[in-house]
């Protein structure tokens, strides 16, 4: 479970987030929607705690990213933009590093990389160095690293970008599969399509602020527009 | 500690498949420094050897104008190529490199020298014309020896003692033994193992900080729950590995070379044992940690992978400015000197190659200011490692 309560944060003069709260359930799929630059990155940064908020806090699954950010680290997977693979190791190796990072003893990471490269069909790849990998087959990559501590939690920012449809499909079906077991999903994406297929709820971030959030459907009703898409024309257009 | 090892494996890995880093820390540093040094050795002899044995050669203009001077010459084994040059033809000859030096006599020289009045001879050279330097110095020589045996003559006729010109005998005496003489050729050689050492830690130190930000995987690596200082002490780390392994093949090629070069042959010698590299090479090693962390934190830093490159180029000349100023300066070891590193690897690089031992306590200052040095750097590095602008 992930909650943010009026995160803020400010770059110099600019002010990325200036107020930002959500609530990401177990057993759901969350979508953060927004268009670019609207601070979807810099939420998901915060939450997983590469940045400090300047105001506000976030919790994960209770802990406080801003007083305990190890702990929370513990109970977090993120896939963040750009998937960053090591391009002269192979997914196995690629994998197996962030075991030993936290700190999972060697027989334990061997067994578990060996589950997550089968569960991703990374198979044939395993051993292979990750320097002529696709744009898919790196996401896959580090979405099996990003898993190999079973995290509750596991957050992904714009995890779609750069993908083809095989891709695509195979990624929501993981997630589902993730929803599933009871874990903890919270997704950023700038694509309709693809958060109203997937996502329990959405949460529409505009200039930095939440400008609504909800089921899709409850969205779409709210607004009173015919699909995701015109809803989130409309909340963003609100004053 | 775990971490801390985690990380210097994969780095260590990691790099081992970076040809660039592989090339420039295990094959093109290591082996062009001491090619660099063999080759420039063997230049040298082999200037040496030439010229002193070839006859010198010296272009007169209007040699009939001076018979005893170009007779005296001759006699000395100068072999003379007579020509007609005016003044400023002989000039036009050397500036344009057509003639390494002229000697011109004047059209008043006979009439001159015969009243026993000063008589100018006009010696053309080129300064810049290195290849002259031995040369003009035995033509010189005899010239002023000529000078010198004319004015006896003359004291003698005029029945003046011509022992009256020497007032005082200088007498050179050199006290250098062959290993001494050999260090103002040894002298880059420190230099080029120290420069080879760090340079082995260069592309790691770069790809562990700016490389990793360029390519994405700073940013989930710091979403781990390894603390955050342990991660840059083990780039570190792997960094100083790689420096070692640079050191030591340098030495180990430098040992080579030094064996194949016939330095006693120069009236020199270096003594490059394996003991001896071994020695250096740990003199060498508490180096390493600083020159890693002083890297890391500058490469950290940076914006870029280019810009990193361009920063390490520079803080890699740091270590060489106490070289360069013993150079000039001749500073000998002291103690406190020894506090300074690099320029204490120096001194104790030299002291095994001159076979010279310095004092256990001066290795000790050296090795362990050095050290600490190095651990406060790092502690530097870990300390900014845990700052958020890291990210860039």
């Amino acid at each position: 479970m992930i909650e943010a309560d009026l995160l803020r944060k400010q770059f110099g003069a600019v002010v990325a987030v200036s107020e930002v709260s959500l609530r990401a359930g177990d057993g759901r799929i969350t979508g953060l929607l927004g268009p670019n630059g609207a601070g979807k990155s810099t939420t998901l940064r915060m939450l997983y705690t590469v940045l400090r908020p300047d105001s506000g806090d976030a919790r994960i699954d209770g802990v406080s990213v801003v007083e305990q950010p190890v702990e929370a680290r513990r109970r977090l997977g993120v896939l963040p933009h750009g998937a960053g693979i090591y391009p002269h190791l192979t997914a196995r190796e690629n994998i197996l590093y962030y075991g030993a990072l936290h700190g999972l003893a060697r027989g334990e990471r061997e067994a578990r990389a060996d589950r997550l490269i089968e569960a991703l069909d990374l198979g044939a790849l395993g051993g292979r160095r990750a320097k002529g990998f696709s744009q898919g087959e790196r996401v896959k990559t580090a979405l099996a690293r990003a898993l190999i501590h079973r995290p509750q939690n596991l957050i992904l920012d714009e995890p779609t970008s750069g993908l083809d449809v095989m891709a695509v499909r195979n990624l929501r079906a993981l997630l589902l599969t993730l929803k599933a077991e009871g874990h903890c999903v919270l997704l950023s994406s700038h694509v309709m399509q693809e958060i109203g297929a997937l996502c329990d709820e959405v949460v529409v971030i505009g200039h930095g602020t939440v400008v609504g959030c909800g089921t899709p459907e409850g969205l779409r009703e709210a607004t009173g527009a015919a699909d995701l898409e015109g809803a989130f024309l409309r909340l963003l257009e609100r004053p | 500690m775990s971490t801390v090892l985690a990380v210097f494996l994969k780095e260590f890995r990691e790099n081992l498949r970076d040809r660039r880093t592989l090339f420039t820390a295990l094959v093109f540093g290591p082996l062009f420094g001491p090619l660099l040094f063999a080759l420039m050795l063997q230049l040298t002899f082999k200037r040496n050897d030439t010229q002193s044995d070839r006859p010198l050669a010296l272009t007169v203009a209007h040699a009939e104008r001076a018979p005893d001077l170009v007779g005296w010459l001759e006699s000395y084994g100068v072999s003379i190529e007579r020509r007609d040059f005016d003044a400023a033809a002989a000039q036009q000859a050397v500036s344009g490199g057509g003639q390494h030096a002229v000697l011109f006599i004047p059209e008043d020289f006979g009439e001159r020298f015969s009243a026993a009045e000063p008589a100018p001879v006009l010696l053309i050279t080129d300064a810049a014309d290195a290849y002259n330097d031995r040369d003009l110095g035995r033509i010189r020589q005899l010239l002023s020896q000529w000078n010198l045996t004319l004015a006896r003559l003359r004291l003698v006729l005029r029945g003046v003692d011509p022992l009256l010109l020497a007032p005082v005998v200088v007498q050179d005496i050199d006290v250098s033994t062959p290993a001494t003489r050999s260090v103002l050729a040894l002298g880059t050689l420190s230099y080029l193992m120290l420069l080879t050492m760090l340079m082995g830690g260069l592309y790691v130190a770069i790809d562990a900080t700016a490389g990793e930000r360029e390519r994405g995987s700073l940013e989930p690596l710091l979403t781990t729950p390894a603390p955050r200082e342990q991660l840059i002490y083990g780039k570190i780390l792997t960094a100083c590995a790689y420096m070692l392994i640079s050191l030591a093949i340098t030495v180990s090629a430098f040992s080579l070379v030094l064996r194949l070069t016939p330095l006693e042959r120069f009236g020199m010698s270096a003594h490059l044992a394996p003991e001896a590299a071994l020695r250096m090479v740990l003199c060498c090693a508490p180096l390493t940690l600083l020159g890693a962390s002083l890297m890391t934190i500058v490469a950290a830093f940076t914006r870029s992978y280019r810009e990193a490159q361009t920063w390490l180029g520079l803080v890699l000349l740091v270590p060489t400015l106490p070289l360069i100023y013993a150079g000039i300066t001749a500073v000998r070891p002291k103690l406190a000197l020894m506090l300074v590193p690099s320029l204490s690897q120096h001194f104790l690089i030299m002291s095994v190659l001159r076979a010279e031992p310095l004092p256990a306590s001066f290795a000790l200052v050296s090795i362990l200011g050095t050290l600490l040095l190095g651990v406060a750097l790092t502690w530097v590095a870990g300390r900014l490692y845990r700052r958020e602008a890291l990210l860039g």
